[in-house]
């Protein structure tokens, strides 16, 4: 017994729950503070920079991450791509903890969050792009948890209500996807009321079509990036299925990717054309701008495209990590870096560390769930007593 | 690329010009870059 107090002990004390125990704590800390002392104290928003990073990094960059849902159980059940069927479940659960997360973020930023759910319920404003955004976000949250619940009933072996659910899967992936077209471009159209304060180079018309297009290569990439990690540190939890399917996913999305880049690159080129804009490229915002679109789309579209030809695997995983990367930096430009770039620069906004902190905690708590979940109900590997579907 | 333009007109049958080459550009690169990708998978 006591031996195995001790390795218990020893288990418990890994660099891993060392290290999310920590921002556990001091998340918890932020959070009290949020709560108890208002936004003022742990923000540098104020008004000219009402939104921040918990909405440019934990929203926008939240949405588009978690379009692997979408993108993955429509490749599955719609165009019927069953090869990509082990990627599913994974891909669901990821885009089920980030919007779980963006709703959590909200929590923080925005002024009364008890009132979060008064534009559905209490007072609809049907003329404006946030109402529809959070009707959406709410909608799909749910699509999302019903369409992950079959993999907990299993664990839990409710046979019956997971055959009624399973019946409403093809229903559930049309509606998950209607409802992130609706809402990922509907992000992106936010921020057409601004025209004067963000950076021409990122405003367009097309911005609700940059957003869409963009989440899905960000979607494929995401879907990628974490089948990488997921065979790095929970191998052990995939089956035979999983690890077999594993290079097969990977280079059919890279493939997509590859090709939804390019079409991306395509309409931006066309959206600079139709405004006239190309004298902005050659300023000092112009080279941030090609930084943007050059080294964090093209470059790694050529390198998926080099994975896919040569069939290397390591090529299309970096380029998945580049391109995840490079969404990240595109919300970012849109919300935060060129977003009010005529202001003097006192003005400009730049987030508190415990802004920071919050964010790091939010998405450290997603970690914390999703392998949590992995390992424990059938993501990885199917569950032997129940046929895949 | 400065180019001066008087009229709201003149700005659209420049910028639309401009546009419809950079459409004939995509057309053209956009099945070479399908070739390109899928080129080598009919080897296999």
């Amino acid at each position: 017994m006591t031996d195995n107090g001790g390795q218990t002990v020893r288990k418990l004390w890994t660099p891993f729950n060392v290290i999310v125990g920590i921002i556990l704590l001091v998340g918890g800390v932020l959070t009290l503070m949020r709560f108890t002392q208002g936004i003022g104290a742990v923000t540098n928003l104020d008004n000219n920079n009402p939104w921040g990073v918990w909405i440019g990094f934990d929203l926008l960059c939240g949405v588009a991450l978690a379009a692997g849902g979408y993108v993955t159980s429509a490749a599955c059940y719609i165009f019927g791509l069953k090869r990509y069927h082990s990627a599913v479940r994974p891909a669901i659960l990821t885009a089920f903890l980030g919007y779980a997360l963006v709703v959590l973020a909200l929590h923080y930023d925005v002024g009364r969050p008890w009132r979060l759910p008064y534009p559905i319920f209490v007072s609809q404003g049907t003329s404006s792009l946030l109402f529809e955004v959070g009707l959406c976000v709410f909608l799909y949250l749910t699509v999302l948890f019903i369409e992950f619940t079959p993999a907990a009933f299993e664990w839990l072996g409710l046979k019956k209500i997971r055959a009624v659910v399973v019946k409403l899967t093809l229903i559930l992936t049309i509606f998950g996807v209607v409802l992130s077209t609706l809402h990922q471009s509907s992000l992106g159209a936010l921020f057409m009321i601004a025209p004067s304060k963000l950076h021409p180079l990122w405003y367009s018309n097309y911005l609700p079509v940059y957003f869409f297009i963009s989440s899905m290569f960000a979607g494929m990439s995401m879907v990628i990036f974490e089948s990488t990690l997921a065979h790095r540190y929970l191998s052990r939890h995939m089956d035979d299925t999983h690890h077999g399917q594993a290079f097969g996913v990977a280079m059919g999305f890279a493939k997509a990717a590859a090709f939804v880049m390019v079409g991306y690159l395509s309409v931006k080129l066309v959206g600079i054309a139709i405004d006239g804009h190309w004298q902005y490229l050659t300023t000092g915002w112009g080279m941030w701008y090609l930084v943007e679109v050059i080294g964090c789309v093209a470059l790694p579209a050529v390198l998926f495209a080099m994975g896919v030809r040569e069939k290397n695997l390591t090529f299309v995983r970096w380029a998945a990590a580049w391109t995840v990367f490079g969404i990240v930096l595109n919300r970012l430009n849109i919300s935060m870096i060129a977003f009010n770039y005529h202001l003097p620069s006192d003005q400009r906004y730049f987030p508190s560390i415990m802004e920071i902190g919050t964010s790091v905690f939010i998405v450290t708590l997603g970690i914390v769930i999703y392998r949590f979940v992995t390992t424990r109900m059938p993501v990885l590997h199917e569950h032997p007593d129940y046929p895949a579907h | 690329m400065n180019t001066l333009f008087f009229t709201l007109h003149d700005f659209m049958v420049h910028t639309k010009g401009v546009t419809y080459l950079i459409m004939g550009g995509i057309l053209v690169a956009l099945p070479l870059f399908w070739w390109f990708l899928t080129e080598r998978d009919d080897e296999n």
